[in-house]
């Protein structure tokens, strides 16, 4: 155990710190979780503010060069003192979507050579939005029960079926989509990983509004849509071990101990700045309590975290410990929200009126939305199955279909 | 950075881990807890030979100087086999205040006899730890000690016992001094017990250059041990249940299979596997951010009590009734959760205390 810096972690954090003092003010103000919280276009502030992290290695660090990336080699003490500096300097991080997250992982892991040039580098720039078409109306916790089909008509498929949670559908250029290319194959093995654009023929996007007031997902129909074969990635009949390991990462990013560390920060200061007749809720004993139980909470998480980044710089597989992570942290930020409300009494519920109401990422906001994340990105339900049985060993819930 | 165990601390956790799971077995758990033996000699002789009252103190009294993480880390083993040996007074908390606050004479005296696990001395604590409960609460008058100390760790068999007055300031009593009466009571964990000390005009020699800070400290580590230990008895807990499920068969199933088991294992796995970090950091803190020691000590122990707690109740559970039963003697790790859980400072209290470091 030793938290201290090496020199040469020392000498890049400097280096963190120099360019944070020369260019914050050209961080642009709208935060990445409103952005995710509500999709739409990005700002051409966030667009050059991203084009700059790129550049200098701040943000999709080891991606290779040949694919617009920065080309460090992994070093993750790096990527944690990148966190922590832009954090503590209250600046906006790399973007975070389902492009990034998601479909460059993806790509660089199975994608053809003409893939990776192709679209690699616009995504992380943030020129280029994905959204991702995983779920449909009947295939949810089950997802490879999907039922959209593909199928070959020459040098192409076409495409007919509708999917659903499909977020920023309605402003994304290209989808990543799973769909049953192999009819007569099982389960598991008949679907392939397409990639193409969303103005092709044929789609039609229908939004639906969802509880915090924002059309946030859509439905997504595809009447034969044609698209060419060169699409799959990974290998047709290979979708759901390529869609599984994109999931992986998926998982990483619907939960962070630091987001979970910033919220706890701000109800710090909630609480001893809002008053009930005239003390500050912060003398209360029971909401005393409270704080400090979800404290130790991210604490523990934070403290998780490290060790995990220790682990895998060990070269040590963290298996449990890194499934854990989805389930406790989005459960903790619900907490963190509902504390946070608790605190604000009657205001907390305002929608007008308080400071922070016009901002789309206030406390009853975040607190829909967090119960949201619970749901998506594999239930807390298909996150406890994923444990007992990946990570205890425990056997799986015998399954009524042939697979 | 590096956030985990060296070389070193994971040999240490190696040998504590061996060296416990062939010495203590149910039956000699049974056999401490239902008083038929007052101490497991042969394993408190096997645990001293591998170092553990020695661990905290300086080489120059025969002691492997190292820290508390090295602690924790043997805490949590012991925690895992629900060793019955006395441990948070003797070799935690105890040898600190000594090297502290002791005279060069008294450190001579009692060092070197710790560290061989010749002496062990106890620790009355608990009405700074928790507050006084049950007209528990020590005046000094002159040289002479009056009152009752209540729920003092280690006290059975030992030689002497760390005590504070009303001020902070503390003491060594000599278990034989005059004016000295000890109560030993059972608690629920069979293996730990806890003594009430009643005084009349007792002597005992002051820790000279104690203050306030010194009995921080050491309640610090003994916070941070015990979370240790109780993480690691709901480490064990959980493993058991675990294959229990899996043995266990109904309805022509492992029970295993069944997402009513699985999902509450997975809970459990889900809850503990964080606390892991945060018992290091907490020893980590103590040893080296000072400034940090009391806060992590204060959010690591509350939080592994309540999780802890949760495990405990959980991986009975998982087991049916036999987890009901003497059989399994799965009890005995419930217990030894139930124990830690109200010692030096229950989660509500720690919580209280995190509020008020914060300036809140």
């Amino acid at each position: 155990m030793d938290l201290t810096d090496r020199a040469e972690h020392r000498a890049f954090r400097e280096e963190v710190r120099q360019f944070i003092a020369g260019h914050k003010d050209e961080a642009p103000e709208d935060t990445t979780q409103s952005y995710r919280m509500q999709p739409r276009r990005y700002s051409e502030a966030v667009r050059n503010w991203q084009r700059l992290l790129v550049e200098q290695g701040y943000a999709c660090r080891t991606i290779p060069k040949e694919y617009g990336g920065f080309g460090a080699s992994e070093d993750i003490l790096k990527n944690r003192i990148i966190a922590e500096e832009f954090f503590n300097a209250g600046l906006p991080q790399t973007l975070l979507n389902q492009g990034i997250s998601m479909l460059v992982p993806t790509l660089l892991e199975h994608g053809t050579e003409a893939q990776k040039q192709e679209w690699i580098a616009p995504t992380i720039r943030g020129d280029i939005f994905w959204c991702q078409g995983y779920s449909e109306p009947n295939s949810g916790s089950d997802l490879a029960s999907l039922q959209t089909r593909a199928d070959e008509d020459g040098e192409n498929f076409i495409i007919n079926g509708s999917k659903i949670w499909t977020s920023s559908a309605h402003i994304a250029k290209m989808i990543f989509c799973l769909v049953r290319t192999e009819p007569e194959a099982s389960k598991y093995q008949g679907i392939s990983y397409l990639i193409f654009p969303m103005d092709t023929p044929g789609i039609a996007i229908r939004p639906l509004q969802t509880m915090t007031g924002h059309p946030s997902f859509n439905e997504v129909f595809f009447t034969d849509v044609r698209v060419p074969k060169s699409c799959v990635v990974g290998g047709r009949g290979n979708g759901w071990k390529v869609a599984n390991s994109t999931l992986k990462h998926e998982r990483g990013m619907l939960s962070n101990a630091t987001q979970s560390q910033d919220r706890l920060n701000k109800i710090a200061r909630l609480l001893k700045e809002e008053r009930v007749d005239g003390e500050p809720v912060s003398k209360s004993p029971v909401f005393r309590d409270r704080f400090i139980r979800l404290q130790a909470r991210v604490q523990s998480m934070r403290l998780h975290e490290m060790r995990l980044m220790t682990r895998a710089g060990d070269g040590l597989g963290s298996g449990l410990g890194d499934m854990i992570c989805k389930l406790i942290g989005c459960e903790l930020n619900h907490q963190l929200d509902a504390l946070a409300i608790d605190i604000m009494g009657e205001a907390g519920i305002l929608y007008e009126g308080i400071p922070d109401a016009a901002r789309d990422d206030f406390w009853q906001q975040l607190y829909m939305y967090d119960l949201g994340l619970i749901i998506g990105g594999g239930t807390a339900q298909i996150q406890k199955n994923i444990i007992s049985e990946r990570g205890l060993g425990m056997p799986r819930e015998p399954r009524a279909e042939k697979e | 950075m590096y956030f985990g165990l060296s070389e070193e601390q994971r040999m240490i956790e190696d040998s504590f881990r061996k060296t416990l799971e062939r010495n203590v077995t149910l039956d000699s758990i049974r056999a401490v807890a239902t008083g038929c033996v007052p101490l497991d000699h042969a394993l408190w002789q096997e645990l001293t030979s591998l170092g553990l009252p020695s661990l905290l103190i300086g080489e120059e009294f025969g002691g492997a100087e190292l820290g508390l993480l090295e602690m924790a880390v043997a805490a949590e083993e012991l925690g895992r086999t629900a060793a019955p040996v006395p441990f948070i007074a003797t070799a935690v908390m105890a040898p600190l205040a000594l090297q502290l606050a002791g005279s060069p004479d008294q450190r001579e005296r009692w060092l070197p006899a710790l560290a061989s696990g010749r002496m062990r001395i106890g620790v009355a604590l608990a009405e700074q730890a928790a507050g006084a409960r049950r007209n528990g609460g020590i005046t000094a008058r002159g040289e002479k000690l009056y009152g009752k100390a209540n729920f003092t760790l280690d006290a059975g068999g030992a030689n002497a016992c760390l005590i504070a007055d009303a001020r902070g300031r503390l003491y060594l009593l000599d278990m034989t001094a005059a004016g000295a009466k000890i109560v030993e009571t059972r608690t629920i964990d069979g293996t730990r017990k806890l003594s009430e000390i009643h005084l009349d005009a007792a002597d005992a020699e002051p820790l000279e250059a104690a203050d306030n800070w010194t009995c921080e400290h050491i309640l610090n580590a003994g916070r941070i041990a015990l979370a240790a230990e109780s993480l690691g008895a709901a480490e064990e807990m959980l493993r058991r249940a675990v294959e229990y499920a899996k043995e266990r068969r109904q309805f022509d199933r492992s029970i295993a299979s069944f997402q009513a088991v699985k999902h509450l294992c997975a809970e459990m796995a889900a809850e503990l596997e964080p606390c892991q970090s945060l018992v290091w950091y907490a020893a980590y803190a103590f040893d080296h951010l000072k400034e940090e020691a009391a806060l992590s000590a204060c959010l690591a122990k509350s939080h592994i009590d309540e999780v802890a707690r949760f495990v405990a109740r959980t991986a009975t559970e998982v087991h049916g009734g036999m987890g009901y039963t003497d059989v399994m003697g799965l009890h005995f790790w419930f217990k030894r959760i139930g124990f830690n859980r109200a010692q030096l400072g229950g989660p509500e209290r720690l919580r209280a205390e995190a509020a008020e470091l914060q300036g809140f």
